[in-house]
């Protein structure tokens, strides 16, 4: 399937079950499947760079942050609506990936993990201390009264966005993963040096994957304000952020775009689940069991299995 | 004038006194990270848990959290050589240390953190000892004793870890490990095990830093992130590899950290090292010191 039939199918899909899905008289589902959607964009985004290239990034609650507070900032500067608040936010955090992917990747791959998680205290510390867009206290974004296309509430809405936001991160994942950038990003991962001799240019590469991979990143943070009208920055900037959007790929595969998908729907679906029938703590406690069991024991994730079996078969 | 200069002098002790205290912290870090080339983001994770440990020794019989620290050292020893043991079968070996091993030890931080929040709650916990509120003064300037004391132990355990490196058989193996493993191995000393070794030590030293942590402040279980950002601005800004470099870098970052608090606000004092962390990744990789 090449890129554009896989564009044309993923965002028709992706609309198709957004119509379908507002039949649905529960009004839980929308706000549940709205995280567990943020979350098959973080881990899409995260595996761009992780998966694809092979180069850790603690900092995802970081960008998360960013594209959340870039919408906060439009807004009360400028009353701007939503739309203007995702294509801000994506493009600040993807400037944001530039910068700290310039300054860091020249390194060993260890200090861009290091930087990425020092990138994210320095900025929550900075988020609590700037007044204008909430400070420690946290700020309020006002769902606006009318709602396009004719749905009930504002989170039907923001559902759906997040849902057409999704299909696109998987695009934009798959296009890289197919094209000869991906060859080049994957030679990367496998050996560095052999790839910069092959004549791959690597930091170039490096740079966009993790531009690409903050930006998508940012996006999915652009819509969190409105979601419960109300954004701080220690939920913004939760840890879980950054360990959902590691674990999901590690535990779905990652070695292509289904495997965050997979990983984030299983993953995203059990703590929605735990965190209402069990508690909140508990659900995390999973999250970082499972990842640590799955790092250890399946480092191919369930999409290895998954060829694992093919292979057998084809035998 | 003079009251400025009492503030002056002040920053510049209590920047001191918290620089040796992050030496302790940092000391395992320039082992695991700079010596053994294991990143193990997990260690302020067992800062904490060394914390914890103290406290609940310290609540139920009312023994001196360093004495207590010092005594399970031995503990967190074998913590560290399972520890190393699990990373070195599961990714070392098969050289998936770079990405896997990386998320493995979040993962452990991350479980450390969870699993002190459902034991023991989000709140703050803290030691009483006999010199916690003590206060020693020259004139206008105050030596806090839950400072100094914590400060002159790390002294004792950051030099004696840069003598035992220098001075034994099994300190160079380590420093060579660093080095050339494969000549290791040649001289007929098994890389792994002095590996094992040295970064049970790491962990231990964590623990011993832990009981430090909570003679100066109120611990809680989610505060070790922000020194994940600390140790390794420690490790990276000395000189990777150099305990005289955490030292000095150790120093640095206490001084920086406490101007920062005296004359910009308490509240931007945890961003003094992640920005110095930054900075130095930037500008100078190799570190103060760096080979």
């Amino acid at each position: 399937m090449n890129n554009k039939v896989f564009a044309v199918v993923a965002l028709t899909v992706a609309i198709a079950l957004a119509a379908v899905t507002q039949l649905i008289p529960n009004e839980y589902f929308f706000s549940a499947a709205y995280t567990v959607l943020l979350f098959v964009i973080l881990a899409t985004a995260w595996n761009i760079l992780g998966g694809y290239t092979g180069y850790v990034n603690f900092g995802s609650a970081a960008f998360f942050a960013i594209g959340a507070y870039t919408t906060v900032f439009f807004y009360n500067a400028f009353k701007a609506p939503l739309a203007v608040g995702i294509v801000a936010g994506t493009l600040v955090a993807g400037l944001a990936g530039l910068g700290l992917g310039y300054l860091t990747l020249r390194l060993r791959g260890v200090f861009f993990a290091i930087a990425s998680l020092a990138l994210s205290v320095v900025l929550y510390i900075f988020i609590v201390n700037w007044d204008y867009v909430g400070g420690a206290r946290g700020a309020y974004v006002l769902q606006p009264k009318d709602i396009p296309f004719g749905l009930p509430r504002y989170i039907h809405l923001i559902y759906a966005v997040q849902l057409v936001m999704a299909a696109f991160a998987l695009v934009v994942a798959r296009a890289i993963e197919k094209s000869t950038l991906g060859r080049g990003l994957a030679a990367i991962r496998d050996d560095e040096l052999a790839a910069e001799c092959s004549g791959v240019p690597t930091l170039r590469l490096k740079i966009f994957s993790t531009m690409v991979s903050c930006a998508l990143m940012g996006m999915a943070g652009t819509t969190f304000p409105y979601y419960l009208s109300y954004i701080e920055p220690s939920s913004a900037f939760s840890l879980s952020y950054a360990v959902n959007s590691i674990a999901m790929p590690l535990i779905g595969g990652m070695m292509s775009w289904m495997g965050p998908l997979i990983g984030a729907i299983l993953l995203g679906t059990v703590q929605q689940l735990v965190q209402v029938t069990v508690s909140s703590a508990w659900n995390l406690l999973i999250v970082g069991v499972l990842l640590v069991l799955f790092v250890t024991l399946a480092p191919n994730g369930i999409m290895g299995w998954v060829d694992a079996w093919r292979r057998r078969k084809g035998r | 004038m003079e009251v400025s200069w009492a503030l002056l002098a002040n920053a510049v002790i209590a920047g001191l006194l918290l620089g040796g205290f992050y030496a302790a912290m940092s000391v395992g870090i320039s082992i695991s990270f700079g010596m053994l080339d294991v990143v193990n983001i997990a260690h302020p994770a067992f800062i904490i848990l060394g914390s914890y440990i103290a406290y609940i020794v310290n609540d139920r019989f009312g023994f001196d959290p360093i004495v207590v620290s010092v005594a399970v050292s031995p503990l967190f020893f074998l913590l560290g050589a399972a520890l190393y043991r699990v990373y070195y079968y599961s990714f070392e070996r098969r050289g998936q240390e770079s990405l896997r091993g990386l998320a493995f030890f979040f993962g452990i931080l991350f479980i450390t953190e969870v699993a002190l929040v459902l034991v023991f709650g989000v709140d703050y916990r803290m030691v009483s000892s006999r010199y916690g509120d003590v206060t020693w003064r020259a004139g206008e300037v105050g030596f806090p004793m839950r400072l100094v004391v914590p400060f002159l132990v790390s002294m004792v355990m950051v030099i004696g870890v840069q003598l035992f490196l220098t001075h034994t058989f099994f300190g160079r193996a380590v420093l060579a490990v660093a080095q050339d493993p494969l000549a290791l191995r040649l001289m007929g000393v098994n890389p792994v095990r002095v590996k094992e070794r040295a970064f049970a030590i790491s962990i231990a030293t964590a623990g011993v830093a832990g009981a430090f942590l909570i003679i100066i402040q109120p611990v809680q279980p989610a505060i070790g992130r922000e020194f994940i950002g600390l140790v390794f601005a420690v490790c990276v800004l000395g000189g990777m590899g150099s305990i005289w470099g955490t030292l000095l870098g150790a120093f640095v970052l206490g001084l920086a950290e406490s101007f920062t608090s005296t004359y910009f606000g308490p509240s931007w004092a945890p961003a003094v090292s992640f920005g110095l962390l930054l900075a130095t990744l930037a500008f100078r990789p190799s570190g103060l010191l760096g080979r």
